[in-house]
């Protein structure tokens, strides 16, 4: 067995580990979800009038679900981590570089990020939809790599013989795991936020006995009670920021250094190649992001709403110019 | 909207919102008087708002899109062309449109345009503003501390006065030049009863890297723009052994900006000693590419350089970058009265990985009366027979090359002064050469080894098979200020997001039940959400070794809840 079987051997238990812990995240959430339903409404409806909700979990308001299931999403997440860094160091000595030069080492080093993240940001407190989201957007991934991605170990065309390859493609690679993550805690923040300011109709509907047509699915309604127990949507804002605002520094030196590498390799620092406009785009999107969460009438649920098309660029400018554009960043290797 | 509004990068925007158009009609609507100086007014303060910045951002995004949809003139004519034809009836319209390019588009202009001059239009005030700040003292304590984020309580045996003073220490920090909070200790003179206090500030970088993040913009901007106007950009073919001489003349295409002066061209030259190439033995991938050259400066001895991809080679104040390689076949051709009619290497351009190249060889000079001879066909590097008449290249690397040509004899049309494609052979004076049975002549070469043409047309030889590199040359005098200005504005971006911006305040009054003792009230609130300020508040409490308050009131210096879970205003503050 070479050194690159033995690294997809690794990647392939590493997306074994992280499906058991996506798995465990997902019955942490229906047990959270069905704990949930349990407590009677009228204890969230309690401090009426905005969404004051206390800031530290009172144990017996916020339960977490199963511990059984978040103890195993938790070590089973780190264990996928461990085996996906085994995996990609391998790789790398395989091919005899920096593993960062095609699509299949891209998604391998960015699930990395994304679940290095993941478990930082989980280790105090366990949030189960979190988990659910980033792992499963991770195990997506890299069943797509092993699958449509993969190519061999090998070592790359003169183009990519820079030590940029580690400096712009890795800091890309990072910028797209915090993104993941960042991404993952807006779209839980429009939810809570969707359900903290929930119509007192529905509400009401609940303690009078009738509810209306699709009550039950409302974001307002008993099967998302379990948003009950995640922080509110002030919190998951601020989260969702910070890691948002990472991401945006580490894109904008993934712009600048890809300036530079291009200047060196091609002649020109910037000459709108698709993966170039791409880029840019994906930075403009997430710089109208961070002016729109401090315009009024644009904070909170639309700023979120700007992480989603910001993410969506990134991700469609990871594969969509990467597979069917022709461009000078066509490194896929397919 | 939800009741809650999260505060972070860009407060300072705030001014701007008092104009926000979602808070009503902002010019009175006395419109008839407000002319056309008021209407610039209105529109100028519409340019500048932050609505209309996020509008343009997005607008921005949007228009750049088109740009890797649609192939674009700059970078790939040929695609563009192919387009046009393909697509008769959408293509001029799109065309009409820009969509061909879109970045040297009006409307793509205008966007980025517009947006800059509204960054211009809100930076500077606020530039002015932070100028000001920079030098005002911390805001006054505020008379109650209740509503903070961050609070803490304790009472101590020292007078207030010296507990205030520790506290300004403890907040100034042990680097006697470099304080980390700007403090402002006072005696409040209200009740006289002997009560201090200090205020302090830190995290003006805040503010000062989110100005600088945008100025810089601005300079990369006139940076690129100048860069535009001052470039030049030219690409040359070079064979093996023979040289090039940076002069206008000599690039096979030159293109500059229009206060490029052609003069300014140093006239260096460059002779391409040897080009070696590596590449995968069993995926045939590129390995490395290694030009060596010679390179003569003007007055200076000349000296032995390699270029490399991105490695590129300076000369002159130019960059030359290795952009290309191929073969060029040294051939010979005599024509039917033995005469020498065409002697050279002739470039053949790759269009694959195993570098199966296609060329031309136009053979204009023959004997009078004859008739004008082209050559068209490929060059494959390792030759590999497959049937009769197919061949192809299984390597590219030159083993077993085989130079494949047809032939074509006429009119070349070199003389009716249109420029021509050296690579593309025109045919509408040219006729193809066949056998007798009516099929196409074909002709295989090898090095060394020379063939009739058919119909007596004359004799070719190809001697050799040199390589070729096609290189980029390139300078752009504003290449440094693009980098500095986009360092800066990298600086100043990390600077302003993760710089929290802090106000403490710590009261010292004496204890009206304990004659004595001091009670000592602090409070703390950040700009935007900041994790770490409680933590702060309370280091900077721990320096001044407070008792707890005494047992009447035993919950109280428990610090109350945590920063991120309220929603500090800043701007409703005193």
């Amino acid at each position: 067995m070479t050194v690159g079987d033995l690294s997809s051997l690794l990647v392939w238990a590493a997306m074994t580990a992280l499906t058991v812990a996506f798995v465990a995240s997902t019955v942490a959430l229906a047990r959270l979800a069905e704990a949930s339903r349990r407590v009677p409404a009228a204890r969230e409806l309690a401090p009426a009038g905005g969404p004051a909700l206390p800031a530290e979990p009172a144990p017996d308001v916020r339960p977490e679900g199963s511990p059984k299931a978040a103890g195993i999403a938790r070590s089973t997440s780190l264990t996928g981590g461990a085996l996906l860094l085994a995996g990609i160091v391998t790789r790398g000595l395989a091919a005899g570089r920096w593993p960062t030069a095609n699509m299949y080492e891209f998604a391998l080093v960015g699930t990395f990020i994304a679940v290095v993240v993941l478990v930082v940001v989980q280790r105090r407190r366990f949030i189960p939809f979190l988990s659910v989201l980033v792992l499963g957007i991770g195990v997506l991934a890299l069943a797509l790599a092993l699958t449509v991605l993969f190519v061999q170990a090998d070592a790359v065309q003169p183009a990519l013989q820079s030590y940029w390859l580690v400096l712009h493609v890795g800091v890309a690679i990072i910028a797209t795991g915090v993104f993941t993550v960042g991404f993952a805690a807006a779209v839980l923040q429009v939810l809570q936020d969707a359900r903290e300011s929930g119509s007192s109709r529905e509400a009401a509907a609940e303690e009078t006995g009738r509810p209306g047509a699709l009550h039950r699915w409302r974001v307002t309604g008993p099967a998302w009670a379990w948003l009950r127990s995640a922080p509110s949507a002030r919190e998951l804002e601020a989260f969702s920021f910070r890691l948002n605002a990472i991401g945006f520094v580490l894109w904008t030196f993934t712009l600048i250094g890809g300036a530079i590498w291009a200047e060196h390799a091609w002649g020109r620092y910037w000459g709108w190649d698709p993966k170039e406009v791409g880029t840019f785009v994906a930075w403009v999107v997430y710089a109208a992001y961070l002016h729109a969460r401090t315009t009024r009438g644009w904070s909170g649920r639309r700023a979120a709403y700007v992480v989603f098309v910001g993410y969506a660029v990134v991700l469609a400018n990871f594969t969509v110019v990467n597979l069917f554009v022709d461009g000078k960043h066509s490194y896929s290797g397919l | 909207m939800s009741t809650y509004t999260p505060e972070g990068l860009d407060d300072a925007y705030a001014p701007d919102d008092a104009v926000d158009p979602a808070d009503g009609p902002p010019a009175p609507p006395t419109l008839p008087q407000l002319g056309a100086v008021g209407w610039l007014r209105w529109a100028w303060r519409q340019l500048t708002s932050m609505r209309v910045a996020l509008l343009l951002l997005m607008l921005l995004a949007v228009a750049a899109v088109p740009g890797s949809v649609w192939p674009q003139r700059s970078q790939a004519p040929e695609r563009v062309a192919q387009y046009l034809v393909d697509h008769p009836t959408a293509g001029p319209w799109l065309d009409r449109a820009g969509m061909f390019d879109v970045y040297a588009s009006a409307w793509f202009s205008a966007i980025y345009l517009l947006l800059f001059v509204s960054l211009v239009g809100c930076i500077l005030p606020r530039t002015r503003a932070h100028l000001r700040a920079l030098g005002a003292r911390p805001p006054r304590t505020p008379r109650r501390f209740d509503r903070f984020p961050a609070q803490a309580v304790g009472t101590t045996g020292q007078g207030p006065e010296a507990v205030v003073r520790a506290a300004a220490g403890a907040l100034r920090g042990r680097v006697p030049w470099l304080p980390r909070y700007r403090v402002d200790v006072q005696a409040e003179p209200a009740g006289a009863d002997g009560t201090w206090t200090v205020s302090a500030e830190r995290g003006y970088l805040r503010e000062s890297g989110n100005l600088l993040f945008h100025l810089a913009l601005v300079g990369l901007l006139i940076s690129i723009a100048t860069g535009q106007l001052l470039h030049f950009r030219g690409q040359a073919i070079v064979v093996e052994g023979r040289g090039f001489a940076n002069a206008q003349t000599d690039y096979d295409t030159f293109e500059a900006g229009s206060a490029f002066d052609p003069a300014s061209l140093v006239p260096f030259t460059l002779r391409l000693d040897r080009f070696t190439s590596e590449f995968d033995p069993e995926t045939l991938q590129s390995r490395d590419f290694l030009a060596e050259v010679t390179l003569t400066e003007p007055g200076e001895d000349p000296s032995a350089e390699t270029i490399k991809v991105n490695h590129p080679l300076t000369a002159g104040g130019a960059k030359v970058y290795l952009q290309g390689n191929g073969y060029a076949p040294d051939v010979v051709v005599r024509d039917a009265a033995g005469e020498v009619a065409f002697s050279g290497p002739v470039p053949f351009l790759p269009q694959d990985e195993v570098y199966t190249s296609q060329g031309v060889i136009k053979v204009p000079d023959v004997s009078g009366g004859q008739a004008q001879i082209g050559l068209v066909g490929q060059l494959l590097p390792t030759a590999q027979q497959l049937t009769d008449t197919i061949w192809r290249s299984i390597d590219p690397q030159p083993t077993d090359p085989v130079l494949v040509l047809a032939v074509w004899q006429g009119d070349l049309g070199l003389d009716d002064g249109v420029p021509q494609n050296v690579y593309e052979l025109d045919d509408t004076g040219m006729e193809q050469v066949t056998q007798p049975d009516g099929t196409p002549v074909t002709l295989y070469v090898r090095p060394g080894e020379t063939v009739e043409l058919p119909d007596g047309l004359g004799t070719l030889e190809l001697r050799e098979l040199p390589r070729f590199v096609a290189l980029d040359l390139r300078r752009d005098p504003a290449l440094p200020f693009v980098l500095v200005f986009s360092l800066l504005a990298f600086a100043g971006l990390a600077v302003s997001l993760f710089t929290p911006r802090r106000r403490v305040w710590v009261r010292a009054a004496p204890d009206a039940e304990h004659p004595g003792r001091t009670v000592v009230r602090a409070a703390a609130l950040a700009r935007g959400d900041d994790v770490g300020l409680q933590a702060e508040l309370d280091e900077i409490v721990g320096a001044l070794a407070l008792d707890p308050v005494g047992g009447a009131d035993p919950a109280q210096p428990a610090p109350i809840p945590r920063a991120t879970t309220r929603a500090p205003s800043e701007e409703t503050k005193p």
